[in-house]
């Protein structure tokens, strides 16, 4: 079971039941569960909406698009069904909140997919989660079945006459379906590959209808913002970017653990009184602030609020918020070397760009970090990334590429001390 | 969709809103290179070759899934475009293997162009590529895995072109391969059309590999000899010590009615021409009563003197003549010319497949009521009855598919079972016991659902074949006529079977259709007689006809033919012919579209029909001029001799020849002299020159002249052939490359039915 | 369907799964990636019959059962042993010592990546990131999860899921 952390700095509005209990339907209720959707179906559509882009709440699978607007571009009127799905296929490493939403809170996204189904007029949720959760998908179906029995969902949800369904699925290992339109490939019973954009799947998406996708968290976070009401729940963050965000914090922190923070909030705080500082007393090397998509930035690059716009004037992205901290006793080419080969194992190999791509940086880091590295292959990672840069078919090129290519200018020197048989510097190990 | 205005390159481009970008560019003369793009099949975006700049985005987008909208402006050619060219190119050579030299792809491989286009020859990898060992599919696939690209055309080819699904992509990622439907065996059509689609040397043929390079080759465009829809195919040639060999049949040149489709006939069934068992020489019965080689001379001698003697003797009634369903327009008028005026005979016939003359009849009188190739491509609604085109019209089966799946063409099936084109159409309905004649009734009450929906269509295509003969193709085509837009195709079996009729290869028609002032014999007729002489062209009656019959022992048989057939084996006299690849002419598919033949390969010692023919009419002392029209001017190319009614008419040809601007042929060895004559003497048969010059299909329409007489009896001496996906009638005997995809397909057809 | 169950490969159990699977989406083949999971945890592996099955069940060729089924990587076409260990040494679990548990596994069992032990009782592998990075480094045996490991509790694991094969196994 994975270990809660608490910190006084955090503001727990998604966390605020785990580990109460409330996997469990009538203790979810006892702490205020399904209130929300019953203010949503009393106060419509058009209202929820409102709330939503009122709230700033913005999406917390990655890209951070605010909310209620992909709501709001979902038609009203469609021939085809409309769906939401939730996207729980949660495999970018470095990221490990949705699994406690999963495991501590299930109503919550139950909860948060209803009210979504209202907002765009859908009858049916998708809830997908990665295959290797199966416990949690096991959790997810019991608080559905327990849902049902309540009347919460099926036919006439709390007596409303309004019907929302929700099916849960399993992926089986493929971090490419986490993108969107992959994902609804692979709901669909395909290969992860993803959809040529546009149509858009708020337009064109699941089975051909309209489908508003979000990530879990910002599905769980959905019933919180009805709850407290869309304008406190954005004077929690920061400008642009309303409320909390889990922040997982992973890598070589005394305290690592999945923290609920403001948006904004210090990136060098999270990592030296939030996490308790570097371990074994070690100085920092550098931080992956997003997710290992996101560039790394180096110590004196970390003094800034963590929210998406933030992190990127700061050349990074906020990504999933999985926060990962790396000591100076860390070998970078190495660690460059198990990012790329995570991409390279999961390109879905459509397009040539992102295949080929990652293929050749993995085995030319490979080959730098085992000690024979020529000096043309450093600038040659670097043009073989450049060449995958917003030219793949989806952001999974880009995702292997950025981190590549900042490692490769920050760290620069540790490739060359990796060049002409030299074995490599860190060999010694922790 | 109405037309906008973009710009592309500073030029100012107009098309209807919602063009792909790409077909736009191309259209204007904008080169942008693609792998994956292919007109007609889904969209992938997956090369990342198209990519152009767009004002006002910010990342390069593709060409390939970007439709045009008014006012939008795009770079296609800038450095920043080029250079993202060219590092897709580098990424994709990095495990491509360069053995560019014994690829057969070599030459004409697009990867090859575009690397000599953007320049990314020069590789900045250390590491080893991915390596894995070829595979071997079927006798007619192979599949180099580190050849491929991925480009995907070829899973969709199969699948959305062939609905075959037989490809797909297997793993993830850089170890992805493209897999076939029986592990590492390929269960399918063997069309071959991934082979011809794949842009680099991934997919080649078992029947061409490591023959020669492209460059070494001709390429000569022809018309296929196998089945009766008459695809265009580029044959690649390669001059031997003797002659001229094929050694390909591609789509190189995919401008012919069948765009970029050929079956496995049309792609692995030439080889019948380099057979070994070709006769080579001419054949002559000697005393002792065994054929032995001849001369030329001495067979054309052996052969006149006694057609001469019969003749005279008995006169022209005691000979009798079988015609070809797969030589030339030009041959077989010829052949029957020859015949009705020189041989002075009516017993003139071919192996009917189908009942052309009842279609003419029943079409008598009526214009634009033919359905040619082009049209079932964009017909809005098509009613095919009976059949199974997949098996015995290939390329009917693909436009029809196509048509469903790009035009959104209604397509109806009405079959005695069910066949796998049931699964485009939108409504099909059961013969019962394959009782067709009861159909136009059926249609025509309109009860049942299928009825009403064909009532419903405002414009039908109707195509149907062998099922309806004499009277009962007469009452579909009159339950159609009733209607307002209706067009019929009648499906028959060989390359010309509708050339062979068309062309008056018929005891009671001239050629038109037009009734013989004295009707002949049939071939049944023929055969059960006993006949002074019998010159059988192509064609192979005594195995279909278990001839010689008592009666017909002693009759003189003169044989031309490719091979030794039983017919050949018992023949006095018999000529080596060249197949269709080896001669030029024209030749009418089964929905009247005349095609033009330009001769490719080269076999030494066979002569053209054509040729034979001329000169077996000049051992017989005939007026050749009066026969092939030919000459400068003041020719006397008599037309009526073949027509009865006009006997004695003057000088026509020259007046035409004048007046249409066309050249007078000078040899009597040129068959387009005879077209000359066709182009009058023939209902339909005036075609548009130069069209038909330029490698065009120009249709031509069936329809009787007056006075048709119908001949209910002939039905019974139709004989379909249904040769199916791998098989070729007596030609597919002799191609190895079809027998052997035939045995590679038999064990999984046979599982298949047994399930 | 009657039919299907009496030649059906899978226990009753699993088989009445299948059957409400395929129904429970607008699209019969959305139940495709499920079934293909659920099937193996029953089989152990995708073997030709599973394939069959399936792509009788869903209605499509077995060439495509087999192009999605080789997408997913938690799919495997060949036996694995009773308890597939599978450890992560992606980023957040190396920094904290994932290959040190991974080399310690290949130690213990005597097998390498992607290998099964002569008595069929475990498999290793190693995986990409299972979503544990905060409780690093993590590992799972089957589709139980481990956490905050150290090489020197890989024994007693062993030990504990050897003592489930044998009590599994007595019964
Ligand atoms: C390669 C790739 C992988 C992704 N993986 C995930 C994922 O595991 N979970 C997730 O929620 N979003 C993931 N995303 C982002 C989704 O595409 C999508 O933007 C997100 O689910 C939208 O939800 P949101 O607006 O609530 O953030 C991924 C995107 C890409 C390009
Ligand atoms: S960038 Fe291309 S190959 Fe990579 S995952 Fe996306 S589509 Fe697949
Ligand atoms: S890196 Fe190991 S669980 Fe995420």
């Amino acid at each position: 079971m994975p270990r809660l952390v608490s910190h006084p700095d955090e503001v727990k509005i998604v966390s605020q039941r785990f580990g109460q209990g409330a996997a469990n339907i009538d203790r979810y209720i006892e702490l205020g569960g399904y209130q929300a959707v019953k203010k949503c179906i009393a106060q419509g559509p058009d209202w929820i909406i409102d709330e939503m882009k009122a709230s700033g709440l913005r999406g917390r699978g990655g890209a951070g698009f605010p909310t209620g607007m992909k709501w709001s571009f979902v038609p009203k009127q469609s021939a085809k069904p409309k769906y939401v799905l939730v996207n729980g296929d949660e495999s970018e490493p470095c990221t490990c909140k949705d699994h406690l939403i999963f495991l501590h809170d299930p109503h919550s996204i139950i909860e948060g997919t209803i009210i979504a189904g209202l907002a765009i007029g859908a009858k049916t949720g998708f809830i997908y989660l990665r295959g290797e959760y199966r416990y949690l998908i096991e959790i997810m179906e019991r608080a559905v079945a327990d849902a049902y029995q309540k009347g919460f969902l099926g036919k006439d949800i709390f007596g409303s006459g309004i019907e929302f369904q929700i099916i849960t699925q399993t992926g089986a290992g493929a971090y490419e379906v986490g993108e969107e339109s992959a994902l609804m490939e692979s709901l669909e019973g395909k290969r992860g590959v993803p959809r040529i954009k546009p149509p858009f799947p708020a337009v064109v998406g699941l089975y051909g209808g309209p489908t508003v996708i979000n990530n879990a968290e910002t599905i769980a976070t959905v019933p919180h913002v009805i709850t407290m009401g869309a304008a406190a729940f954005s004077a929690v963050g920061s400008a642009r970017n309303g409320g909390t965000r889990l922040f997982s914090i992973s890598g070589h922190v005394e305290k690592p653990g999945v923290y609920e923070l403001p948006m904004g909030y210090n990136l060098k705080k999270i990592i030296y009184e939030v996490a308790g500082g570097i371990w074994k007393g070690r100085g920092l090397k550098a931080v992956v602030p997003g997710g290992s998509s996101t560039p790394c930035l180096l110590p004196d690059e970390i003094d800034i609020g963590m929210d998406f716009d933030q992190v990127a004037k700061a050349g990074s992205m906020m990504g999933s918020a999985g926060v990962c901290v790396i000591d100076d006793h860390t070998c970078m080419v190495e660690f460059a070397q198990r990012t790329i080969a995570f991409y390279q194992h999961e390109s879905c190999g459509w397009c040539i760009p992102c295949r080929e791509g990652t293929d050749w940086i993995k085995k030319t880091i490979t080959r730098i970090h085992a000690g024979f590295g020529e000096a043309k292959d450093i600038d040659n990672v670097t043009t073989i990334g450049n060449n995958m840069l917003g030219r793949t078919f989806c952001p999974l090129g880009d995702a292997a590429a950025m981190p590549t290519l900042a490692f490769v200018k920050k760290f620069r020197k540790e490739f060359e001390d990796h060049l002409n048989g030299k074995p490599c510097p860190f060999a010694h190990k922790n | 969709m109405p037309d906008v205005t973009f710009t592309v390159d500073g030029k100012k481009l107009t098309a209807p809103a919602g063009t792909l970008l790409i077909d736009a560019c191309r259209k204007a003369g904008i080169e942008i290179p693609a792998f994956c793009y292919y007109p007609g099949l889904s969209l992938q975006a997956a090369c990342r070759m198209c990519v152009v700049r767009q004002e006002k985005v910010p990342k390069l987008q593709t060409a390939c899934t970007t439709t045009v909208a008014e006012g939008q402006v795009f770079i296609t050619d800038s450095d920043e475009i080029a250079q993202a060219r060219k590092g897709t190119l580098q990424l994709l050579l990095g495990n491509h293997p360069l053995d560019c030299p014994v690829c057969d792809k070599g030459g004409e491989c697009e990867l090859q162009d575009m690397v000599f286009k953007y320049g990314a020859a020069e590789s900045t990898y250390a590491d080893a590529k991915n390596h894995r060992e070829e595979q071997q599919w079927s006798p007619a696939v192979y599949y180099d895995r580190p050849r491929c690209i991925f480009c995907y055309r070829c899973v969709r080819v199969c699948g959305e072109g062939m609905d075959v699904f037989a490809l797909a992509v297997q793993n993830r990622g850089s170890s992805a391969v493209i897999a076939p439907n029986e592990g590492t065996q390929l269960d399918c059509e063997q069309c071959g059309n991934c082979i011809d689609i794949c842009p680099v040397g991934a997919l080649t043929s078992g029947s061409y590999r490591y023959q020669t390079r492209p460059w070494e080759m001709n390429h000569v465009s022809t018309i296929c000899t196998h089945c009766a829809d008459g695809c265009k195919v580029t044959l690649g040639i390669r001059t031997t010590a003797d002659g001229a060999e094929i050694l390909r049949a591609s789509n190189r040149d995919s401008s012919g009615i069948n765009d970029d489709f050929l079956c496995a006939k049309g792609r692995f069934g030439f080889d019948f021409v380099a057979s070994e068992q070709r006769l080579t020489k001419p054949l002559v019965r000697n005393a002792q009563g065994n054929l032995e080689p001849a001369t030329w001379e001495q067979a054309f001698q052996a052969a006149a003197s006694r057609l001469k003697a019969v003749r005279d003797e008995k006169g022209g009634n005691a000979i009798g003549v079988i015609g070809s369903n797969r030589t030339t327009n030009e041959e077989n008028y010829l052949l029957q010319k020859l015949a009705r005026t020189v041989l002075a005979t009516n017993n003139i016939d071919h192996e009917r497949t189908t009942d052309y003359p009842a279609f003419a009849q029943a079409l008598a009188g009526t214009t634009g009521k033919t359905a040619s190739l082009k049209d079932i491509a964009t017909a809005p609604a098509i009613l095919l009855i009976g059949g199974n085109p997949t098996e015995e019209h290939p390329l009917l089966a693909n436009l029809l598919r196509t048509a469903v799946r790009l035009n959104k063409t209604r397509l109806y099936i009405a079959n005695s079972g069910p066949i796998k084109l049931d699964r485009q159409a939108r409504l099909t309905q059961l013969v019962p016991d394959g009782d067709f004649a009861k159909l136009p009734a059926f249609l025509e009450a309109g009860a049942a659902d299928f009825a009403k929906a064909i009532a419903a269509e405002e414009s039908l295509i109707v195509v149907f074949g062998q099922e309806f003969r004499g009277e009962s193709a007469g009452k579909l085509v009159a339950w159609g006529l009733k209607r307002a837009s209706v067009r019929f195709a009648y499906l028959g079996d060989h390359s010309n079977s509708r050339g062979a009729a068309d062309m008056g290869l018929l005891p009671d028609l001239l050629p038109g259709y037009s009734p013989a002032p004295v009707p002949g014999k049939t071939l049944g007729q023929m055969l059960s007689s006993s006949l002074g002489a019998l010159i059988v062209v192509g064609a192979d009656p005594f195995t279909s006809h278990k001839f010689p019959s008592e009666a017909s022992k002693k009759t003189f048989v003169v044989a031309i033919d490719l091979f030794l057939t039983p017919t050949a084996a018992a023949a006095d006299v018999v000529f080596p012919a060249a197949s269709l690849y080896e001669k030029s002419g024209t030749v009418t598919n089964t929905f009247g579209d005349v095609q033009l033949l330009r001769k490719a390969a080269d076999r030494p010692g066979v002569k053209p029909e054509f040729e034979i023919l001329v000169r077996l009419a000049l051992a017989l002392g005939a007026d050749i001029k009066a026969l092939v029209p030919i000459g400068v001017s003041g020719t006397t190319g008599d037309l009526g001799q073949s027509r009865g009614a006009q006997m004695g008419e003057a000088d026509r040809h020259s007046v035409y020849i004048k007046g249409h601007n066309l050249e007078p042929r000078l040899s009597p060895f040129d068959p387009i002299a005879l077209l000359d004559e066709i182009a009058q003497t023939v209902p339909g048969y005036s075609l548009d020159r130069i069209n038909l010059l330029a490698g065009n299909s120009v249709t031509t329409e069936i329809g009787a002249g007056p006075g048709f007489v119908s001949v209910a009896a002939l039905s019974g001496e139709i004989a379909p052939a249904h040769d199916t996906l791998f098989t070729s009638s007596a030609l597919g005997r002799y191609s190895d490359g079809l027998n052997k995809i035939a045995q590679h397909q038999s064990p999984a057809q046979s599982t298949a039915a047994a399930d | 369907m009657t039919d299907q169950e009496s030649i059906s490969i899978f226990s009753p159990a699993t088989a009445a799964r299948f059957d409400a699977l395929v129904l429970k989406y607008p699209l019969k083949r959305s139940a495709l990636v499920p079934m293909l999971l659920y099937a193996q945890d029953e089989i152990g592996y995708l073997s030709d019959a599973v394939i069959a099955e399936i792509a009788q069940r869903i209605g499509i060729t077995q060439l495509d059962v087999r192009s999605v089924a080789s997408y997913y990587s938690m799919l495997r076409f060949k036996p694995a042993g009773r308890y597939n260990v599978q450890v992560c040494t992606n980023i957040c679990c190396m920094l904290r010592g994932g290959y040190d548990i991974l080399d310690r596994f290949k130690k213990e069992l005597h097998i390498g990546h992607k290998e099964t032990t002569a008595d069929g009782t475990f498999s290793l592998e190693e995986v990409e990131c299972i979503g544990a990075c905060s409780w690093a480094p993590a590992i799972q045996v089957n589709y139980d999860f481990h956490d905050e490991l150290k090489p020197d509790l890989v024994p007693g694991l062993i030990d504990a899921y050897r003592g489930k094969a044998a009590a599994k196994g007595a019964k």
